[in-house]
């Protein structure tokens, strides 16, 4: 099954609930009449969220690039040892 | 049974990259049955007569050089690499040092342990990370990762890296389906082995952003982005 289709189908489910909510007016119908815009919004929340959250706990990695330094100075004496020529960049 | 690894290197213009990290390879893989694969295209800058100064170094069975005439992108190269590996495994990964080949050891470790028919490299991850990154590019990044996990379930936390060890009648048969161009590409190559049930397991890594050279991968890329999002979404 293609994923476009079980997302789809994911949103069919939730309307037909939301439907069948209306339907039988379990909670009063103004309050089912906002849920699609409270779905909606907390999605949108949860994007922001994810993505803020993301950000802020950035894995970040600052010695490694010191690191790197050491490995390219280890490895170019090694090549200037073997007489290759990599000098001009 | 002793296992073989192919690492395929895609190059354009890597002269001094290449060198460093050919060294580094040797250095931390010593002593594992590997062959090195680099892939130019025609780079104007002379890495091809670097490799064959290495080749001198370390061998010609041990470095294969397989050229092609023109610059004709990065997934074809793979392809090609492909063609000419001998191993069980491929190893693929960029020359620009942003893959560190220290972390070799635990993709080998990791497949052997768990059995996976692929391991991807993660940056976002405890013990993986980016450094040389501006805000703009983190922000880009998280929202891009946020959207496609949102979207398409994948499974793995980092689409887009491409540091990745495959085994190789794997990577045989999901790149001939991949279409796509750029950073899509290494998404594709991961939601389809994923989609097809292949296991895929992670390793943290460390991605340091390019020091030397410059990069090729331009354009719009987040509208470019978003089309093999939407792309991904009715294929697989
Ligand atoms: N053979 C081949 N190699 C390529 C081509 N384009 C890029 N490469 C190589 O593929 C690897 C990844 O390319 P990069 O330019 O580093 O792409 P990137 O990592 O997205 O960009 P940066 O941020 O600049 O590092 C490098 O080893 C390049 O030399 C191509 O058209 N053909
Ligand atoms: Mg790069």
């Amino acid at each position: 099954m293609k994923h476009i289709v079980k997302i789809i189908t994911l949103l069919v489910a939730i309307t037909a609930l939301w439907i069948g909510l209306l339907e039988m007016s379990i909670i009063p119908h103004r309050y089912t009449w906002l849920l699609p815009i409270y779905f909606v919004v907390s999605l949108g929340c949860y994007g922001l969220l994810m993505v803020g959250v993301g950000l802020m706990q950035f894995p970040t990695c600052p010695q490694e690039a010191a690191l790197l330094q050491q490995d390219i100075a280890e490895a170019k004496e090694f090549l200037k040892q073997k007489g290759l020529d990599v000098s001009s960049v | 049974m002793k296992n073989k690894y192919s690492v395929i290197i895609p190059t354009y213009n890597e002269r001094l990259n290449i060198a460093l990290i050919v060294y580094l390879v040797f250095k931390h893989i010593k002593g594992v049955d590997f062959e090195i694969i680099v892939v130019d295209d025609g780079s104007p800058d002379g890495t091809q007569d670097v490799v064959r100064q290495l080749q001198q170094v370390y061998g010609e069975d041990r470095i294969l050089l397989r050229p092609r005439p023109k610059k004709l992108g990065l997934g074809t190269a793979y392809i090609h690499g492909l063609k000419h590996a001998s191993g069980d495994f491929v190893v693929i990964m960029d020359a620009d040092l942003s893959h560190h080949p220290k972390y070799l050891p635990s993709f080998i470790k990791k497949q052997q342990e768990t059995g996976a028919s692929i391991v991807t490299g993660t940056r976002y991850v405890k013990g993986g990370g980016v450094h040389g990154w501006n805000l703009m590019r983190k922000l880009t990044s998280r929202g891009a990762n946020v959207l496609a996990q949102t979207l398409l379930w994948p499974g793995v936390s980092d689409l887009t890296g491409s540091f990745r060890l495959y085994k190789k009648s794997v990577l045989e048969d999901i790149i001939t389906q991949v279409v796509s161009k750029g950073y899509v590409f290494q998404m594709e190559m991961i939601v389809r082995a994923s989609r097809k049930g292949y296991h895929i397991e992670e390793v943290p890594i460390t991605f340091v952003d390019r020091v030397f050279g410059s990069s090729k991968l331009g354009g719009s890329e987040i509208v470019e982005y978003l089309k093999g999002l939407a792309y991904l979404l009715v294929t697989t």
